[in-house]
């Protein structure tokens, strides 16, 4: 049984033995993140102009574009990571975790980006939902990760839920293109003179893209920021397992000795 | 022994259990029955909505059942242990996954055909002979694609106790795909509404990839799902 010895458990101790989630690195990347923030909220709320058609609500797209881009960046991290630890020799727990953290914060943007895409949508378009390709296929990537985040709390072993979550990770990225094939087929059958134009015909000028630019690079960082101290904080979770078991295991023997 | 001889005994062997258990016969059927009644209380027991969404209710009411029979299915095993029995027997995974697959199947078929019946008798649906090839060709393909997703995640939800729970979560955003498109094939089929007969082909070349991409990805996945 490797989970009674916690060295086996790779990188975990390095993790615990600062008995905290930071280091320089992710200070760095925290500091970086919040001032692109700064810079994002300077240029989306003041100096970017307001759209011709959309008016101010052209705003909200600053955060909707950014806040997707880096939620297909975390499923795309969790698949890589997922078969990382499938097909390496090591099965290094190290890459599940990454895959969960990385899935945990994809799933908390991509809930993020529906909900500004709602509110846009009110404001632009008179209604929070189109049943359109891209947003139908949005949000059942939304509700498959959330049962991947099911499945990686069933319990068990940390190599049982590795291998377990790993396979359904992968699975989950089979299901995509299968899922947007077949959103795609259906709503073009079915497109209506009625639906209302979803390109927005955004009239992008230098501000706007610029501004746009910001959104994704504080958003990455926040991202990178967020992945580093979750996945640390899932290896200092999974030593705590570990370590709860040992004392639990050496307080049943003293019993034992004392007798 | 070879995978298909696995797979062949798994099937007859659930398929005999389910023949002699009666479950299906007494609680999937009328089960599928009441969801076919209640759409029609839903929907205000209007018979034009109720002929034109038909074809929708029809698939919903067979994966409502899928649940159920997942279930059956993986309970039967998991009660004794028997999975875990077999895999330490040596027993080929993949036979296990295509011997669970198959008997899911044909019972997933009795099932539609039952409800395609029920539509017709409550709904007023009509079935029209030239759309026939479209109709069963359509069943078959969408039902070997929800019967690989059904075993699959059955699987892993098999076993330990809260699990079943997880199911429906991971099953029915899997099988969305399977679900627009068997609908628009038997709308084709039927001719329900506008729908146009040479339009549901497209949508069965996107049941036959959905159902060989499950096949292949959870015969290679299913082994190490119920490993533990």
């Amino acid at each position: 049984m490797t989970t009674l010895d916690p060295k086996t458990t790779d990188t975990a101790d390095s993790a615990m033995s600062s008995r905290s989630t930071g280091t320089k690195a992710t200070r760095a990347i925290g500091i970086a993140a919040t001032f692109a923030m700064g810079w994002l909220v300077l240029f989306g709320l003041v100096l970017s102009p307001a759209d011709v058609n959309q008016g101010e609500s052209v705003r909200l797209l600053y955060i909707h574009v950014p806040t997707i881009w880096v939620a297909y960046l975390s499923f795309v991290v969790t698949a890589v990571a997922s078969g990382m630890y499938l097909f390496t020799k090591k099965h290094s727990l190290g890459w599940d975790r990454l895959a969960g953290a990385s899935a945990e914060i994809g799933v908390a943007f991509v809930g993020l980006t529906l909900l500004v895409g709602a509110m846009w949508g009110r404001l632009t378009w008179g209604v929070f939902w189109q049943w359109d390709a891209r947003l139908t296929t949005t949000a059942l990537l939304f509700v498959t990760y959330i049962g991947y985040l099911a499945v990686r709390r069933l319990g068990g072993s940390h190599e049982q839920r590795a291998k377990r979550s790993a396979v359904v990770g992968l699975l989950s990225v089979l299901l995509i293109p299968l899922v947007h094939w077949s959103v795609v087929i259906w709503r073009s059958l079915h497109q209506t003179a009625s639906v209302l134009d979803t390109d927005g015909n955004i009239d992008m000028d230098g501000t706007m893209l610029f501004t746009l630019f910001i959104g994704v690079i504080a958003f990455s960082l926040l991202y990178l920021w967020l992945v580093m101290h979750r996945t640390r904080a899932l290896a200092m979770e999974d030593m705590l397992e570990d370590r709860g078991l040992d004392i639990a295991l050496a307080e049943r023997r003293a019993e034992g000795g004392t007798r | 022994m070879s995978v298909a001889r696995t797979a062949w005994l798994i099937a007859r062997k659930d398929l005999r259990i389910e023949w002699k258990s009666r479950v299906i016969t007494n609680q999937v059927v009328p089960f599928a029955g009441v969801t076919m009644v209640i759409f029609g209380f839903a929907l205000d027991a209007n018979t034009d909505v109720l002929e034109l969404v038909a074809p929708g209710l029809v698939w919903l009411a067979t994966m409502f059942s899928l649940l159920l029979l997942v279930q059956r299915n993986f309970s039967v095993e998991a009660d004794d242990g028997a999975l875990d029995a077999m895999r330490v027997a040596g027993v080929d995974a993949r036979g296990i996954f295509f011997g669970k697959v198959i008997g899911l199947a044909l019972q997933l078929l009795v099932l539609e055909v039952l409800l395609l019946f029920a539509a017709v008798v409550l709904y007023g649906e009509t079935i029209r002979l030239d759309g026939a090839v479209l109709l069963v060709t359509t069943m078959i393909s969408a039902t070997c694609g929800l019967a690989a997703v059904g075993t699959l995640y059955g699987g892993l939800a098999a076993g330990s106790k809260g699990r079943e729970t997880l199911l429906p979560l991971l099953t029915l955003p899997a099988v969305a795909p399977v679900l627009i498109g068997a609908t628009r094939a038997v709308e084709s089929a039927l001719g329900t509404g506008v729908a146009e007969l040479s339009d549901g082909w497209q949508w069965v070349s996107l049941l036959t990839v959905f159902a060989v991409a499950f096949g292949v990805g959870g015969s290679l996945a299913f082994g190490p799902l119920i490993d533990e």
